[in-house]
């Protein structure tokens, strides 16, 4: 299958290494992967802080972008929440029925990477190696707007060697929630220090999840607490192979250079 | 009171505060859980509920109308408040015509909401909360930190020095040798409260529904006060805020399954209270006699809720049965306590509500939809199914849109600067543009990860960040051809 490739801008420049896992493990799987010039943000940042006017050229520009492919892969599920959910908020507000169709079908064929494996390819063992100890964020927005239910863990529970070690009150927030980090600091730190327990009570090498955003924030706690445990996207997981293993590496500020693994 | 973000700071200092939040929420949650898992048909349930909310609102004139007719056949006198300010003149003015010098008080969340005891205490009345839970905060001088449990702050070491210091002042004192036992406290609290049930000439309650084919109010509870206030006191005084119409008996059976069960994690609340009008009994010689009050006084509140009713995209929030299961969930609250929100509603459902019903005018008011994460728990958990996040975006813009854009605010310089870039990505190179930029903010510390960053403090107190690597996704893809060229690393 052809497959169009969203990465979404926070991505792109911070955590490169997961748009490069989707590429291998897709490949892996005999598929071709796309990646469509020119595109930017979904505006999730500018939506939810309050700054909907600005989000409507972005909402035209994805659907400009993203036009002519039957499958696109959103390297996050918060931004492919932002598109399924808010932009037909966004046609609403700006009046205009062929946004609202436009926006209807870019959505209709999105997907958050355990959606396009489990329910798109049919996949659910992806081959994947990764003797660690990891335990899974189900983070709000892939919980909660995508409804993506254990499709990720289904996927996890099948690498090889893996030792998934259940995260206690797993479905409460992290805290991250965009600009609530900064507006609301010190209740998101509150409710990241939880996260943070709860994960270091599982006495996992790494914490996975779906979003690189909520795992700056946690990631960003582990390291300020000097933890060992490693934050990491599942799709990093999933590209681990026997003949070409990811290793954990060490805490957030080493391992967030380029490893050697996926270096350029 | 300070606006959100910075009353969260100080509540969340209070660590024994934190504790008992954590411990109550958490208790609350997995016994609503396990009664909703045995629930097969919960969802219907949430739809029905959405859906009687939805055409009560559509119709509400109707209802309202409906409803004065049918209770004042019962005999019940209808008032019309459109404010905080005439529905406090009317009761008060009942009270001191009935004679009373002091009300008993139950479910009282909308007199919270309109100030009511401050306007019966300047006409001389004064009133007492029921309440197990509301009593404790009367007592201690405190405000409801919590819908259904307003004193789910306070633990029950603490409950005991309130009633020990504080219950003198109010009537009967604490016994000796009370102890902090959950019975001995309520035993205490019952002959406190015996005393005030007994000499009340007039109630003030609130009612949980309002049904309009029968002008029957309805008041659901878990402690038998709220039946005592509807039957031994003479006069009866209802502030109803209008949304709590439903339109006819039968829609009861949907919300009284899925109240209890919401808000307390119960099959059934152990008292549920009706009362239709003034009901006469035949006295010993065979008048008519009145069974139970005599007078039935139903002040319909407007208070800012058909201006909620005018917004399509905020209307929502008006289905609200006040369960207080969204708080349970929330992230935000369970750590924050409910004070915080400077809200008589505190949590999710306060953060819609209050800035709706009060407007944007304050900093304090155009704070809260910010104070969530958008999570949204409190919306799976919500019986009617108020889309509490897709309100709280929408309140957000209406805060930004409402700003003045000049002089903009740093924040909107911010985000006009990123989606002007965002909106012209060049062919190449938007990412080496951000993670230059990124690079020269970032970069600097001692151990490439600087302690502080101007505008970031928030984030920088108690978090590390990364530093981005030196090339971008997009810039990798070009130059490699998608990884398949010149040090690309993806076969």
């Amino acid at each position: 299958m052809r497959i169009a490739l969203f990465i979404a801008c926070f991505n792109d420049v911070m955590y490169p290494r997961t748009g490069k896992a989707m590429v291998r493990l897709l490949r892996r799987l005999g598929h071709e992967v796309v990646f469509p010039r020119g595109q930017t943000c979904c505006g999730q940042m500018h939506f939810n802080t309050g700054y909907q006017d600005d989000c409507i050229p972005l909402a035209e520009h994805f659907c400009d972008v993203f036009d002519g492919y039957d499958v696109v892969l959103a390297a996050s599920g918060s931004c492919a929440s932002m598109v399924e959910e808010y932009y037909p908020t966004l046609a609403d507000r700006a009046g205009s029925q062929r946004l609202h169709r436009r926006v209807d079908s870019v959505g209709a064929r999105l997907f958050e990477l355990s959606e396009l494996l489990v329910d798109v390819l049919g996949v659910t063992d992806t081959g994947s190696y990764f003797p660690h100890r990891v335990t899974y964020h189900p983070t709000c927005h892939t919980l909660r707007m995508l409804r993506v239910g254990d499709k990720p863990t289904q996927l996890l529970r099948n690498v090889e060697g893996i030792e998934l070690a259940e995260l206690p009150e797993a479905e409460e927030c992290c805290g991250f929630g965009g600009t609530f980090a900064i507006k609301n600091a010190d209740t998101s730190t509150a409710m990241g220090s939880d996260k943070v327990a709860n994960a270091m009570r599982t006495g996992a090498e790494v914490l996975t999840a779906a979003d690189n955003s909520c795992l700056m924030h946690i990631g960003g706690m582990l390291s300020r607490g000097r933890s060992p445990m490693r934050p990491l996207h599942y799709a990093e997981i999933l590209a681990s192979t026997r003949e070409d293993p990811l290793g954990t590496g060490g805490p957030v500020r080493e391992v967030d250079r380029p490893t050697r693994e996926f270096a350029p | 009171m300070p606006p959100f973000p910075e009353a969260a700071a100080h509540e969340l200092r209070n660590s024994q505060q934190r504790h008992n939040l954590h411990k109550a929420t958490r208790t609350i949650r997995a016994k609503r859980d396990a009664l909703v898992a045995e629930r097969d048909d919960w969802e219907q349930l949430r739809l029905s509920a959405e859906a009687i909310k939805n055409d009560t609102l559509a119709h509400l004139d109707e209802y309202l109308l409906q409803f004065e007719e049918a209770a004042t056949a019962a005999g019940a006198i209808v008032h019309w408040a459109p404010d905080a300010e005439s529905a406090n003149r009317i009761v008060a003015r009942l009270a001191v015509d009935a004679g009373a010098d002091e009300v008993v008080k139950a479910k009282s969340m909308t007199t919270e909401e309109i100030g009511l005891d401050r306007a019966l205490a300047a006409a001389g009345v004064d009133a007492y909360e029921t309440d197990l839970a509301a009593l404790i905060v009367q007592l201690a001088g405190d405000v409801p930190s919590h819908i259904v449990v307003p004193a789910i702050h306070r633990n029950r070491a603490e409950i005991r020095q309130i009633f020990d210091k504080n219950m003198g002042a109010f009537g009967r004192p604490a016994p000796d040798g009370m102890t902090d036992d959950p019975a001995s406290l309520a035993a205490a609290a019952r002959a406190h409260l015996r005393e005030k049930f007994l000499r009340a000439g007039v109630a003030v309650t609130g009612a949980n529904f309002a049904v309009a084919e029968t002008g029957t109010l309805m008041l659901v509870e878990s402690e038998g006060n709220g039946r005592m206030c509807v039957t031994m006191p003479k006069t009866l005084i209802s502030v109803v805020g209008i949304e709590k119409i439903i339109p006819t008996w039968r829609d009861t059976e949907v919300f009284l399954q899925l109240l209890a069960r919401s808000a307390t994690g119960e099959r059934m609340n152990p008292y549920t209270s009706m009362w239709t009008g003034v009901h006469h009994a035949e006295g010993v010689s065979g008048e008519p006699v009145a069974d139970g009050p005599e007078q039935v006084h139903i002040v319909l509140l407007d208070e800012g809720r058909t201006d909620v009713l005018a917004d399509p995209a905020g209307r929502s929030a008006l289905r609200c049965i006040r369960c207080a299961a969204c708080l349970n969930v929330c992230p935000v609250y369970s750590r924050t306590g409910g004070h915080a929100y400077g809200s008589v509603y505190p949590g999710p459902i306060g953060a819609v509500l209050t800035p709706q019903l009060r407007g944007l005018h304050s900093e304090q008011d155009r704070n809260l939809p910010y104070a969530s994460s958008l999570c949204g728990a409190c919306f799976d958990a919500c019986p009617v199914r108020i889309p509490i996040p897709h309100l709280l975006t929408h309140l957000r813009s209406k805060v930004v849109d409402a700003e003045p854009a000049f002089p903009p605010s740093p924040e909107r310089v911010a985000m006009k600067a990123a989606s002007a870039i965002f909106e012209r990505p060049a062919a190449m190179g938007l990412g080496e543009r951000l993670a230059g930029l990124a690079h020269k903010v970032i970069r600097g510390g001692p151990d490439a990860n600087v302690p502080s960053v101007p505008g970031l403090a928030g984030w920088f107190g108690s978090r590390d960040v990364a530093v981005p690597p030196p090339e971008s996704f997009s810039n990798w893809w070009s130059r490699t051809d998608g990884g398949t060229r010149d040090g690309g690393d993806v076969p």
